[in-house]
């Protein structure tokens, strides 16, 4: 059943959001200024208070943020910008801030700044300013004031422990399904379900066996044939995603980070291997673990890039012919900022492709695909908001493309989300795959 | 006129450097009690080669991506701040008052080198705020607090300039410059200047996230 379409902006461009506009009618001017002030005293200290000491306000970081330059260099979306709008002004007010400077703060915090952490390579203090944009976001999720669509997915988190309302029986099945689709193509091809004692435990982001199953298919066809000894959980805990971390919601993170690691001690594997996710990744190697006072995740958690990376070093997976068509490579903040795994995936794409064309700039300082850090998943009322704010990424694959790349390869879903609408939008006709996707078109199969 | 120049060259400057340091050493010692107590986790992750990695790099000019693109800023930034800090300790002309005072001395420049050194961070300073005034993502970050601290970083060498040509007012422009410079010493640990004394440990942590935990550059 189709629901009604619903309007999501006026004609002068304010965008509705049940969420925050729903969350902010039931808020007193005492209710805000009191949740503020338990928040900043309670959880900020000597970081925010330095940052904010500390800057002097050289706008040097605008240049490292996306939505600064998709938005010809308007200075509101400069990283120091958005924290000018949002957490300065709390602070100068000392929480005595009113509904309308709520709900832009809300917009700002969670659909303008994708927490890639790029500016603070640009800053040259080195100002964390996604951290100081999490204060705000953690802020609004304590007033209530969270955009629907991502509120959505927290809920999800909280009541199911994964983030697409998926059932358990509906999890295990579609293990099974794509366990039994697999077999058609190989016979003896299992997906081990408690596997106790395994050396991995294989864990996914929700939205594979939601939305993309085939992935599931071909992670449990690479990981047969280069015979990984796995496992995948039937017990919640074997998502891996968290969109709480995204909220603010700090406790339900703390629980789904539990209930994934538990998963990994009671399985008794050596360590966790994930798909190709970027921001799941943050959350249990980077976020999530601090949460639960690991300096360091309990349990050693290896992306699918650096997975990917070993199986080819190590000839466990064999190649029948490279990839013919020209491929270009997103690196992943979470993963190349956020673990370094740039090389590891260079390593990667130039075993299996014929023709790599890099893009400009790369690496540690390759664009945001402005889908991350939860932005997506505010869903349709921010989605123009989001293409906008990164024609940069656009120009950025143009420009690849007038090199001949014709292929976009990009190791996370997000990036995959969002780099999907800016070639639709933009018009740039590329192609787009998972590492994943490549290596199981063109890896040697028993016949 | 005697009496006031002994005052701001007597027991102001004694009192503005011990504002100066005890200032300074009371943000840190606050600093690193407030982290112990509410964010204990930074004593966990600083790393001492990360942190200086990351350190190095930001302050060897071009050492980094965002010096390199933007090489007039960086020479300017970097010219102003070694001027900034080298003028004072080794000008002549406070040299001499050392000795005089302590009976201790050390080289310092040639009245001339002093002169053009005092003449870049004048222009520098003239540089730092056409950039407030011009460039809108700066304008718009900018309050008069900023306006006021880059005039506090000014006054002390536009001053000192001028006392040195002896031009009309040099005595009155004099005082003028020693309560200048106490003004800005004092200022250092109570103003977002303060970012001379937090810049090691605000890059370091950063460097140390970077390095250690995401093994990736920082610069």
């Amino acid at each position: 059943m189709a629901e009604p379409a619903m309007k999501q902006s006026d004609e002068t461009g304010e965008i509705f959001d049940k969420g925050i506009d729903k969350g902010l009618a039931r808020l007193t001017p005492e209710k805000i200024e009191q949740v503020i002030n338990k928040v900043l005293s309670a959880e900020t200290g000597a970081r925010l208070k330095t940052y904010v000491n500390t800057c002097v306000h050289c706008g040097l970081c605008s240049e490292a943020c996306h939505y600064y330059l998709s938005h010809d260099n308007d200075p509101k979306f400069s990283p120091a910008g958005k924290v000018k709008q949002t957490i300065w002004e709390i602070l100068k007010k000392k929480g005595k801030v009113d509904h309308k400077f709520l709900k832009k703060a809300a917009e700002i915090a969670y659909t303008e700044c994708n927490l890639c952490r790029r500016c603070a390579m640009y800053c040259p203090f080195g100002i964390d300013i996604a951290y100081l944009i999490s204060i705000v976001r953690r802020i609004c999720h304590m007033l209530g004031v969270t955009p629907l669509y991502i509120q959505d997915t927290a809920h999800s988190h909280s009541a199911t422990l994964n983030q697409m309302w998926v059932k358990e029986d509906e999890w295990v099945d579609s293990l099974f399904w794509q366990e039994e689709e697999a077999q058609d193509e190989i016979p003896s091809l299992r997906i081990p379900v408690e596997k106790e004692g395994a050396e991995i435990f294989y864990s996914v982001i929700a939205p594979e066996p939601k939305f993309r199953a085939q992935l599931i298919y071909q992670a449990a066809v690479i990981m047969n044939v280069a015979g990984v000894d796995f496992t995948m959980p039937a017990t919640p805990g074997w998502d891996n995603s968290d969109q709480c971390m995204f909220t603010g919601d700090y406790e339900i993170m703390g629980r789904l980070k539990k209930a994934h690691f538990e998963t990994a001690m009671r399985l008794k594997v050596k360590r966790i291997v994930m798909g190709e996710c970027g921001h799941a990744f943050r959350s249990v190697y980077d976020v999530g673990n601090r949460w639960l006072a690991w300096k360091m995740p309990p349990i050693p958690v290896t992306h699918a890039v650096e997975f990917y990376y070993e199986l080819l070093k190590q000839g466990k997976i064999k190649i029948t012919k490279k990839y013919d068509k020209p491929v270009t490579l997103q690196d992943p903040c979470n993963i190349s900022r956020g673990r370094g795994l740039h090389e590891k995936a260079r390593y990667v794409v130039n075993a299996l492709c014929e023709e790599f064309i890099d893009m400009q700039p790369n690496r540690e300082h390759n664009y945001c695909c402005c889908a991350g850090g939860g932005v997506i998943n505010t869903g349709p009322p921010y989605k123009m908001k989001r293409i906008d704010g990164n024609r940069v990424k656009a120009e950025q694959l143009f420009a690849a493309k007038a090199r001949g790349a014709k292929v976009v390869i990009a190791p996370c879903h997000n990036c995959h989300g969002g780099i999907e609408d800016i070639n639709h939008h933009y018009g740039l006709d590329m192609e787009l795959h998972f590492l994943g996707d490549i290596i199981y078109k063109i890896m040697e199969k028993p016949v | 006129m005697h009496d006031v120049y002994n005052f701001v060259s007597g027991p102001l400057v004694w009192v503005s450097f011990i504002i100066f340091f005890g200032g300074c050493l009371y943000r840190l010692i606050s600093m690193a009690v407030l982290a112990k107590k509410k964010d204990v986790f930074v004593y966990e992750y600083m790393s001492f080669k990360y942190g200086l990695r990351s350190i190095f790099h930001w302050i060897i000019p071009f050492g980094t991506v965002k010096w390199r693109k933007n090489p007039i800023l960086t020479i300017v930034t970097f010219t102003f701040h070694i001027c900034l800090i080298l003028v004072p300790i080794f000008l002549c002309a406070h040299v001499i008052l050392w000795k005089e005072s302590w009976d201790i001395g050390w080289w310092y420049f040639s009245d001339t080198t002093a002169d053009i050194l005092t003449g870049i961070v004048i222009a520098c300073c003239v540089f730092f705020l056409i950039r407030r005034i011009v460039l809108p993502e700066v304008k718009y970050l900018t309050s008069v607090s900023d306006y006021v601290i880059l005039a506090m970083v000014a006054a002390p060498f536009i001053t000192g300039f001028w006392t040195y040509h002896q031009w009309p007012g040099c005595k009155i422009i004099g005082i003028v410059h020693i309560v200048a410079g106490e003004i800005m010493l004092v200022a250092i640990p109570f103003t977002r200047l303060i970012h001379m004394v937090y810049f090691p440990f605000t890059r370091g942590y950063i460097g140390s996230e970077f390095g250690a935990v995401r093994n990736a550059k920082d610069w």
